[in-house]
């Protein structure tokens, strides 16, 4: 290589970062010789690079909190709540697809578990929103209700008072049996009852024939903005759903067993 | 999804985003939260990685780019008054000391008080080793402009350098 008076900048550039050849590095050492000032500028521009590294190669090593996050980015959710309305219609019918071709399909002992949440998610939707036929029976006539739905469950029930959560008892309605049932010895009907509080909030507490001596703990489920807690005690399992946050509804279910189990 | 790179890739392209971006911001808080933006970008527009293409010089142009719109949200460059405190300053990882405490200052004010355009290139290419053709694409620059800022920002940092109280002197010692 051939330097002319002035070496192009380029050239010194790539001297310094090691992207010559040994021939051309001998080519630019030896122009550099001749050239004090350059030659002190590519010595200043090394250093750089070797300070850069003395300073800054500590951060590969070190302890840091980076993580790829591969979840969906908070900008995502507007979208996701638009299409919740769209989710809870294809929820009723989804459950009641979900409720006639698999209730009861998986082996014994989780089926029915799995089976009064969906009940429960089902009869919620399909009742819930009704205005003015939610129930059969209204809880001006609680004595009578509870009386009927025990006939037909064969088995004494009670409707829990969640009074002092602030949601009164608006009534009950029979539901048929789910269809092909395993678990309960009979194939009997289910129970709904439905409360109210004063915003017009409404649960649903579904009532139906178990195994007995199955007995579970509470389990929680949730489709959209229904939430479910669950459980099995003596011959009945019990469901009680509504559109409340977690939290709010596993109070309302203990105060649905601890009436249960006085 | 055809996604072109794994999460385990972009993990490992993890220390050399952080130094780079510490050296270009020069903070650490500043730095990790570029680190942490850029990564999720990558992830989410992975499908835009082109699998013959270089990765690294890839999810530099996507830092590259996280870095200029959030210019004025996040603080790029830690104030000069604020790198004269103490307490702006990292405490180096090893025993090691003083010396390359004083060499961090020096270094981080000189880059502070070069144009970031310079700054970029000077540590894309001093630093992180990338071609100068790798350079002009994380920054979607041509390839003479890269040259030209690289001039620049070389000379430049030598003055700085020079300039420092202790005339350099921290950086000089230890190597």
């Amino acid at each position: 290589m051939t330097m002319r008076k002035g070496l192009s900048e380029e050239i010194l550039h790539a001297y310094v970062d090691g992207g010559l050849t040994s021939d051309e590095r001998g080519a630019v050492e030896a122009h550099l010789a001749l050239h004090p000032e350059t030659a002190a500028r590519a010595r200043a521009w090394m250093s750089q690079n070797e300070a850069l590294h003395q300073v800054y190669d500590q951060v590969l090593e070190e302890p840091h909190n980076v993580r790829v996050d591969t979840r969906p980015r908070a900008a995502n959710a507007p979208f996701f709540w638009r299409n919740v309305a769209g989710l809870a219609a294809t929820l009723v019918v989804g459950i009641a697809i979900g409720f006639v071709a698999h209730d009861y399909w998986s082996p014994a002992g989780g089926a029915p578990r799995t089976s009064i949440a969906r009940q429960a998610l089902l009869a919620h939707a399909a009742y819930v929103p009704e205005v003015r036929h939610p129930v059969e029976v209204t809880g001006r006539e609680e004595q009578h209700l509870v009386a009927w739905l025990s006939k037909r469950l064969d088995a004494p029930l009670k409707a829990p008072s969640l009074v002092q959560s602030g949601y009164q008892l608006l009534g009950g309605r029979l539901l048929p049996a789910p269809a092909s049932s395993a678990a309960a010895d009979k194939a009997t009907p289910v129970a709904l009852f439905m409360y109210e509080n004063a915003q017009g909030k409404r649960l649903s507490l579904l009532v139906r024939r178990e195994v007995p001596n199955t007995d579970t703990a509470f389990r929680f489920t949730q489709e959209g903005h229904t939430a479910v807690f669950y459980w099995i005690d003596g011959p009945f399992g019990y469901a009680l759903a509504g559109d409340v946050n977690k939290d709010e509804l596993a109070t309302l279910a203990r105060l649905v067993y601890q009436q249960l189990n006085p | 999804m055809a996604s072109g790179f794994t999460v385990e890739q972009l993990q490992a392209q993890i220390p050399r985003l952080r130094r780079y971006a510490r050296a270009l911001t020069g903070s650490r808080e500043s730095a990790d939260d570029l680190v942490q933006d850029a990564l999720e970008r990558a992830w989410t527009k992975r499908a835009l990685w082109r699998p013959d293409s270089n990765l690294r010089a890839w999810l530099f142009a996507v830092m590259h780019n996280v870095f200029v719109n959030g210019v004025k949200r996040t603080r790029p460059m830690a104030s000069l008054d604020a790198l004269n405190e103490e307490s702006n300053v990292e405490p180096a990882a090893s025993s090691a000391s003083a010396e390359t405490d004083a060499a961090l200052r020096e270094m981080q004010s000189a880059l502070a008080r070069l144009p970031v355009e310079q700054r970029q290139v000077v540590l894309l290419v001093g630093l992180e080793q990338f071609t100068y053709a790798e350079a002009a694409e994380v920054l979607e620059v041509p390839i003479g402009t890269v040259m030209s800022r690289l001039s620049r920002g070389r000379d430049r940092l030598r003055q700085l350098l020079d300039e420092e109280p202790g005339g350099h002197g921290a950086l000089r010692r230890v190597k």
